[in-house]
């Protein structure tokens, strides 16, 4: 029952953080309501009793990810969006097409819910001691990967995100005023 | 049947003649252009000398397989050459009239740019010729029939920078082409039937088979077929009308092709069916009226004619005639050797009017001509003798075998009176226009444009009659300002031809050439016993028939003289008394503006609508044009997808997405 | 207890409002926002049948998709910056030069 009401209660503001992000026009407005299903979707994990994947929700995605974002929105002062020109495709054919499938995986999954699910409340089985076992012996060559990929990430972004002229010519450095203006001088002579 | 290893070597030196001067004539001397033809059509003649020289009646027939050709289950056809009597006659005119005329032209055409042309040409007229004539099976003579049909279109439209040449070239192909449509059906009937196309096959098995007296049968059928190909081949009505047309090409090419050897090509492939049409008496009959009546019907329109050569050309349509009177009441030997000597007599009157016209600087009309004989002695000459040759004059050539066919027309079993009476008829029409010819051309004034001051020309205008006859310009203008004899290269051959015509119907004496011919015609030697069996009783007969034929030509003589020397107005008299009648004769019975009307025109409309506009434009283009169009306006709705717009990419996505899913779920409800 | 349907149903709904962000928004960065919540909603949809069958692979596929998701988050915020910097603007309906 406790369970019920608490993921009712997680999910109904996981429902509202996301219909607010839709809603909002700022573009800050919505970063923060997604923070918001962020942190409710961490609890909504500590009632399927994933401990470490709650912790991790909460410091990488609403910790680290959201704020980048919220620092990029702050950086390109983004303001309210504008109302330009909308495509037509995307709402007459893309918005119908999406609610079809939604109906219809739902109509899949309540039709042969069958299976009910039996996690007690307060089981936290996901512990960080198995979560590593896994993860450091069997799944050891994609976690090598992610790394890998990790860093190319950090190159990627470095690289586009920087001033054009500081990459192009990465040591050409103008010399300081005062050789310059010996040089000029040396040349009269 | 012997083999005889030297038949196809005689075709092969014209070949190569037209080959070389084909190919390398344009940048040769014209001595070496005239070397070569030369030789090589004298070693054709050569060889057919020989070939005569060692042929024995014991041996004959002679053939030759030369290469396997058609091998398809049961039906074969190779090539195969074969000799026998009447092979042996056609080759000897082939090689022999056709080397007289290559020496003609290389006076007459020896200003012509296209000389070289014209050499290879007439080479390649007589390799076509003898494989015609000595094939030993229909579809090899098919190859000659048309190859000479190739031929003669190459050289009437010789001079292919004049339209009128050019149309005439092309008249000529499609009318004979009409003809050989029949030709081909005839084949197929034959293959059908017979299974082969080789002579000895074929005509064996047609032995075989009854006469069809009553009605039409398979017989009747392929004859019939076959003389509609003679028809377009031969000039015949209906097909005659390319011939006249023809006179656009230079003067040796009408001596050669349409004189002596190509027209009859027709009357060689009937003599040589003669046991298909001997079985179908009815074909025979079909043939015999479709010659009396071209005879008749083409003699008529000569005696309106102003231009020399279609005076000459009408009249070789009507000897055709005569010749497929001989064929058609069975006298197939008579028809060969009418055909001989029309050969030198026709080839003799055409050679000597080139050299009128030559001597002349290129006029053609009568009118323009006259009193030429004090100009050109050796043309006069032989000319006269071709003249009285073709009224049947005897013991000129042309008597003999025209006597032949008009007693064979009144006695033999299929002739009758009427075909006779129809034959005395036009022997006398014959012998009327060409003395008419004869005076207007070399007696009386010279009325040409270039005549001396002391020859009057004020005279002109008066013997000529007011009819209307294409002129077509000789290419040749000399302007030399008098009248003059040709050089002794054209003179040559008429002076040998004319020898031909004095003395080449003595081969016809006692019956000598017939009884040569008779292994080729066995069939008709039953015929010919019964024929010869009543022969006694009808000698008297046939003095009385040899009297009213030489009475006719006495009788065309004197009236030619009388309209053409003693009183010149009276023609014009008679011209315009007749009126009517007259124009329909001098317009050749306006037989080409109807079938211009009937034929011509409807197909012409036709194609244009139906088939280019219809079919090319409306189906064929419009299905390539609008199948691009179609693909075009399809990439140019699909582009609009590619907006780049990111939203929309989404949206396709969704959309497809959402088609995947209600596709699975599909799947998943219904299994 | 909670079925297990109920989870699914609320990944479902996080994941239709994420696309529904991506096709209605204008802003670059709401619609990578968007990207963001749908990674969510699956990653629901994973935690969810893990504790079904009570297998922890589950939650270290998790485990991945954030990883990759912090990286794409990097790489994209870059690269928005700087379509910024050359087009001046956010709005994704400026950005369309890839097209035929």
């Amino acid at each position: 029952m406790l369970h019920l009401i608490l993921f009712l209660f997680f999910g109904a503001i996981c429902v509202a953080g996301a219909v607010n992000l839709l809603a909002q026009s700022h573009p800050i407005n919505s970063a923060l309501s997604l923070i918001v299903v962020m942190a409710s979707l961490a609890g909504e994990y500590l009632l399927l009793g994933a401990e470490f994947v709650a912790a991790i929700q909460v410091i990488v995605y609403a910790g680290a990810i959201m704020v980048l974002f919220l620092i990029t929105i702050m950086l390109l002062n983004a303001g309210k969006e504008e109302r330009t020109k909308d495509s037509r495709v995307a709402i007459l054919i893309g918005v119908p097409g999406v609610m079809i499938g939604a109906v219809l995986v739902a109509w899949t999954l309540v039709g042969r819910s069958s299976t009910t699910n039996s996690v007690p409340i307060g089981a936290l089985w996901g512990a960080p001691k198995d979560i590593a076992r896994l993860l450091f012996r069997d799944f050891l060559l994609p976690f090598e990967v992610t790394s890998v990929l990790i860093l190319i990430a950090i190159m990627g972004a470095v690289v586009l995100a920087s001033k054009p002229e500081a990459i192009a010519r990465p040591h050409h450095n103008p010399p300081p005023r005062e050789e310059r203006e010996l040089v000029a001088v040396g040349k009269d002579h | 049947m012997t083999p005889n290893p030297y038949l196809w070597l005689i075709q092969l030196p014209p070949l190569a003649g037209a080959a070389i001067n084909g190919f390398f004539g344009r940048r040769s001397s014209k001595q070496a252009i005239t070397a070569i033809a030369l030789i090589f059509s004298g070693a054709a003649f050569g060889l057919a000398l020989f070939l005569a020289a060692i042929f024995s009646s014991a041996s004959a027939p002679y053939y030759f397989d030369l290469a396997h050709w058609i091998r398809s289950g049961s039906f074969q056809v190779d090539f195969s050459f074969y000799l026998d009597q009447l092979s042996l006659v056609m080759l000897l005119v082939v090689t022999g009239v056709g080397f007289l005329i290559h020496i003609y032209s290389v006076g007459y055409m020896w200003e012509d740019d296209g000389y070289y042309r014209f050499m290879s040409y007439m080479n390649l007229f007589m390799f076509f010729m003898l494989t015609l004539v000595m094939a030993k099976n229909y579809l090899v003579m098919f190859i000659g029939w048309e190859g000479v049909g190739l031929a003669s279109y190459l050289l009437i439209g010789f001079w292919f920078i004049k339209d009128s040449a050019a149309s005439a070239g092309k008249k000529a192909f499609i009318v004979n082409r009409i003809g050989d449509f029949g030709f081909l059906i005839a084949l197929f009937l034959m293959i059908k039937h017979f299974g082969s196309l080789d002579f000895t096959h074929v005509f064996a098995a047609v032995r075989t088979l009854p006469t069809e007296t009553a009605g039409v049968g398979l017989l009747s059928a392929i004859g019939l077929l076959l003389m509609v190909g003679a028809a377009g081949k031969s000039a015949q009505i209906p097909l005659y009308v390319w011939l006249p047309d023809a006179m656009e090409g230079p003067t040796p090419v009408s001596a050669l092709i349409h004189a002596a050897t190509m027209v009859t090509a027709g009357v060689y492939m009937v003599a040589r069916s003669s046991a298909i049409f001997e079985r179908a008496p009815m074909a025979m009959m079909v043939v015999a009226i479709i010659g009396t009546l071209t005879a008749l019907f083409a003699a008529t329109i000569g005696i309106a004619q102003t231009d020399i050569k279609k005076v000459l050309a009408y009249s070789t349509v009507s000897q055709l005639g005569y010749m497929f009177m001989a064929c058609g009441v069975g006298a197939f030997s008579a028809g060969i050797f009418h055909l001989m000597t029309h050969a030198f007599f026709k080839g003799l009157l055409f050679l000597a009017a080139g050299s009128v016209i030559h001597g002349i600087g290129g006029e053609q009309d009568m009118r323009k001509m006259g009193g030429l004989r004090v100009y050109m002695p050796v043309t006069f000459l032989t000319m006269s003798i071709a003249t009285f040759t073709i009224a049947g004059f005897p013991p000129l050539a042309a008597y003999f075998s025209k006597d032949e066919i008009l007693w064979k027309a009144y006695s033999s079993p299929n002739g009758s009176w009427v075909f006779w009476l129809v034959g005395v008829i036009t022997a006398f029409i014959t012998s009327f226009y060409m003395f008419r010819l004869w005076f207007l051309t070399f007696f009386g004034d010279y009325r040409g444009a270039t005549a001396h001051d002391a020859h009057d020309p004020s005279r002109a205008g008066a013997p000529s009659t007011v009819a209307q006859g294409g002129s077509a310009p000789h290419g040749h203008g000399h302007g030399h300002g008098e009248p003059h004899e040709s050089p002794w290269v054209m003179l040559g051959p008429l002076v040998i031809l004319a020898i031909l015509s004095f003395f080449g119907g003595w081969v016809g004496y006692h019956d000598h050439f017939q009884h040569f011919l008779a292994p080729v015609f066995q069939s008709g030697a039953a015929a010919e016993l019964a024929h010869e069996s009543g022969e006694a009783a009808g000698k008297g007969t046939e003095m009385l028939l040899m009297l009213i034929s030489v009475t006719a030509a006495v009788l065309g003589f004197l009236l030619a003289w009388t309209l053409y020397l003693r009183r010149p107005q009276l023609p014009e008299h008679i011209a315009t008394s007749l009126g009517e009648l007259y124009q329909a004769v001098a317009h050749k019975y306006y037989i080409d503006e109807l079938y211009a009307v009937l034929f011509v025109k409807p197909l012409i409309d036709g194609s244009t609508t139906i088939l280019w506009h219809g079919v090319d434009q409306g189906v064929i283009d419009a299905a390539v044009n609008d199948s691009a169009d179609a693909a075009r306006h399809v990439s140019d709705n699909a582009r609009h997808m590619q907006s780049g717009n990111l939203r929309s990419y989404a949206g396709w996505v969704a959309a497809g997405g959402a088609a995947v899913i209600a596709y699975m779920v599909w799947m998943g409800v219904t299994r | 207890m909670v079925p297990l349907s109920y989870y699914l149903v609320l990944s479902g709904i996080l994941f239709v409002c994420g696309v529904l962000g991506f096709l209605i928004k204008r802003n670059i960065i709401a619609i990578f926002m968007s990207i963001e919540l749908m990674l969510n909603g699956v990653n629901l949809s994973f935690v969810a049948f893990a504790a079904q069958w009570h297998a922890l692979s589950g939650q270290v596929f998790v485990f991945f998709v954030m990883v990759v998701a912090a990286a794409e988050a990097a790489v994209g915020l870059a690269i928005i910056i700087a379509v910024y910097r050359t087009r001046e603007t956010l709005n994704v309906d400026q950005v369309n030069l890839l097209k035929l």
